[in-house]
């Protein structure tokens, strides 16, 4: 008897708890490896957020790319939000592997988007009105991407632990690329150090909601404590969002911009940041596509979808040559 | 030939030939740029990206050698200069279609793959001859970008030939595109009017030599995916090399320096 068709006569009961002995024991599960249901599900859920997340998010950016201050600065966003979009390709085909036993494809991820239905990260729905946020983008928004997907990194599921560590490798370069424009600017001119203090007025309470409320109570949400239990991510979102004052609030003050929350500091006896936590229900709003920028940015995808049906229907159709 | 020894007649040649270089590739990467989240489809998103990021690089290092030949620095020399002194083809310049990239866009992948494949055919062949020039840097630029142009054109040529095999809609479509680039493709093929001392300092190859090879190329191309070659490519609405330029490229110009033209003497 082979070890595959013993493992079939397991009841679920005994697969569930083979299975999560694999997690514990820091096991990989690789798409063919039996899975509970619900595990696949958070799975999904996470990965096509994520990657749908990563192709919105190349839009806000999208908007400075021409308007680049140099031809230096030109290429090096050209190349970061080229690199965005490559993000979002390959976590779609780690989503598209898992969704496949449901019958489903990458055309329902798009379906789910245009309808609300698949949410993207809340940071891609805020304007980003000057080349400051642009800034901002880069240097912040891609500094706290890297700290929470470095986290899961060691995720259980191996497809997307390994799209992790090359992710993860690019959004260094992009956080130096943000770190340098904003550097620049806070070098420059008056004028240049305003743009940048109020690209981060604008940025700061979406920078606290990336992370994600600190418990369910929040948002009525338990998905992070599944996931956690899944071993799928290792940390809590209050962790992060520590980790990430933690490495960026001394950074801020050393270039003289103002965080713009007068409550916050570090507390020595609780060796935590203190700070004032941000508008849940507001967050609620925004990524059920609420946002300054939800419609108009969904819009353009949706547009371009429709219009370029001829395209994938004639790309579907037999070749001649 | 080095900078030190180039005549002034050979230099003004020079410099006017950089100048149509370095303006096709900003101008099309520009248009290129626009289409960041619009493509068919993700993948193409990822690859015409890059395609767009390699097409600036190349005017980058145009911009560069022009600098190096007293012509400012080629910051100011991107953004700083107004419509008139642009060199590229008016047909590079021409917006994907209705809307902006902003706002409603309507753009035409047909259009945008038959400029492309067009023009990568004629970039191909340019490079290809600018290898030899006499200008030293400038071949030595020309060897450099060839590397990456190869997979250009690989792109839009797969991209052509499947569009214009397929669906009766798809083929009806890059029809009307390839009628509407035809109008003004022309351009893109000529050397303006400094043509001959350009030619003289065997800067590159005779424009009619490269024509002809463009031509065949197209002809051979169009026969195999069983459409007609209409003819020499014309010129309709003038010659951008002579600095003739439509409002697209006004359009173009502001939104390329929006952000530099508040502040060019400032770090950015």
């Amino acid at each position: 008897m082979t070890v595959g068709m013993s493992f079939n006569q397991l009841s679920e009961e005994e697969k569930m708890t083979h299975f999560l002995d694999r997690i514990n024991a820091g096991e990989k599960i690789e798409p063919d490896d039996w899975m509970p249901e619900d595990y696949r599900l958070q799975l999904i859920r996470l990965i096509s957020m994520h990657g749908i997340s990563e192709i919105m998010g190349a839009l806000p950016e999208k908007e400075w790319v021409p308007k680049a201050p140099s031809l230096h600065r030109k290429l090096a966003i050209m190349a970061k939000v080229q690199d965005e979009m490559g993000h979002g390709q390959l976590l779609l085909r780690v989503a598209e592997d898992l969704m496949a036993p449901l019958g489903k494809t990458r055309h329902d991820i798009m379906e789910d988007l245009f309808s609300g239905k698949l949410k993207f990260h809340n940071v891609f729905h805020m304007d980003a009105p000057t080349w400051g946020d642009a800034g901002i983008i880069a240097w912040l928004v891609d500094g706290a991407a890297i700290i929470s997907q470095s986290m899961m990194l060691d995720s259980s599921y191996g497809p997307y632990a390994r799209a992790l560590k090359r992710i993860c490798a690019e959004e260094v370069f992009h956080a130096q690329h943000g770190e340098s424009i904003i550097l620049a600017m806070a070098e420059g001119s008056p004028e240049q150090r305003e743009m940048l203090q109020d690209a981060l007025n604008r940025w700061w309470e979406a920078l606290i909601m990336f992370f994600g409320p600190k418990s369910a109570k929040e948002t009525g949400n338990s998905n992070a404590d599944k996931n956690i239990m899944y071993k799928i991510r290792t940390k809590t979102n209050e962790d992060l969002r520590q980790e990430f004052f933690t490495k960026y609030i001394p950074r801020i003050w050393s270039l003289g911009l103002t965080i713009p929350d007068d409550t916050i500091r570090f507390d020595e006896e609780s060796q935590m940041w203190i700070y004032r936590d941000a508008d849940w229900s507001k967050f609620k709003q925004i990524v059920s596509g609420n946002g300054p920028q939800s419609q108009n940015r969904l819009d353009l995808r949706r547009r371009s979808y429709k219009n370029n049906e001829w395209v994938r229907e004639a790309l579907a159709a037999k070749k001649a040559i | 030939m080095t900078q030190e020894t180039l005549k002034p007649q050979e230099k003004k040649a020079l410099i006017e030939l950089l100048y149509q270089l370095a303006d096709d590739d900003f101008i099309l990467s520009f248009r290129g740029s626009e289409w960041l989240g619009l493509a068919p489809h993700i993948e193409e998103d990822v690859a015409f990206s890059s395609i767009s990021q390699d097409m600036m690089g190349h005017a980058n290092l145009y911009y560069n050698l022009l600098e190096d030949l007293g012509e400012g620095e080629a910051d100011k020399i991107a953004h700083l200069r107004t419509p008139d002194l642009f060199r590229n083809a008016i047909i590079l310049e021409e917006v994907n279609g209705p809307g902006t990239y902003l706002k409603e866009p309507d753009y035409d992948w047909a259009f945008t793959v038959v400029r492309n494949y067009f023009y990568a055919v004629h970039k191909h062949i340019r490079l290809d001859s600018l290898r030899h020039s006499s200008y030293e840097p400038l071949a030595e630029a020309a060897r450099k970008i060839m590397t990456e142009q190869y997979y250009h054109l690989m792109h839009w040529e797969v991209w052509f030939k499947q569009l214009m095999t397929s669906t009766d809609e798809a083929i009806q479509r890059m029809t009307t595109a390839i009628q509407k680039v035809w109008k003004d493709f022309g351009g893109v093929l000529t050397l303006g009017p400094y043509y001959e001392d350009i030619v003289k300092a065997n800067l590159i190859d005779d424009e009619a030599v490269m024509k002809k090879r463009w031509n065949n190329k197209i002809e051979a191309v169009l026969k195999e995916v069983g459409a007609n070659y209409p003819g020499e490519p014309r010129m309709e609405r003038g010659n951008g090399r002579n600095g003739v330029h439509t409002d697209d490229l006004k359009q173009a110009t502001s939104t390329l320096s929006e952000v530099y033209a508040t502040n060019p003497s400032t770090g950015w």
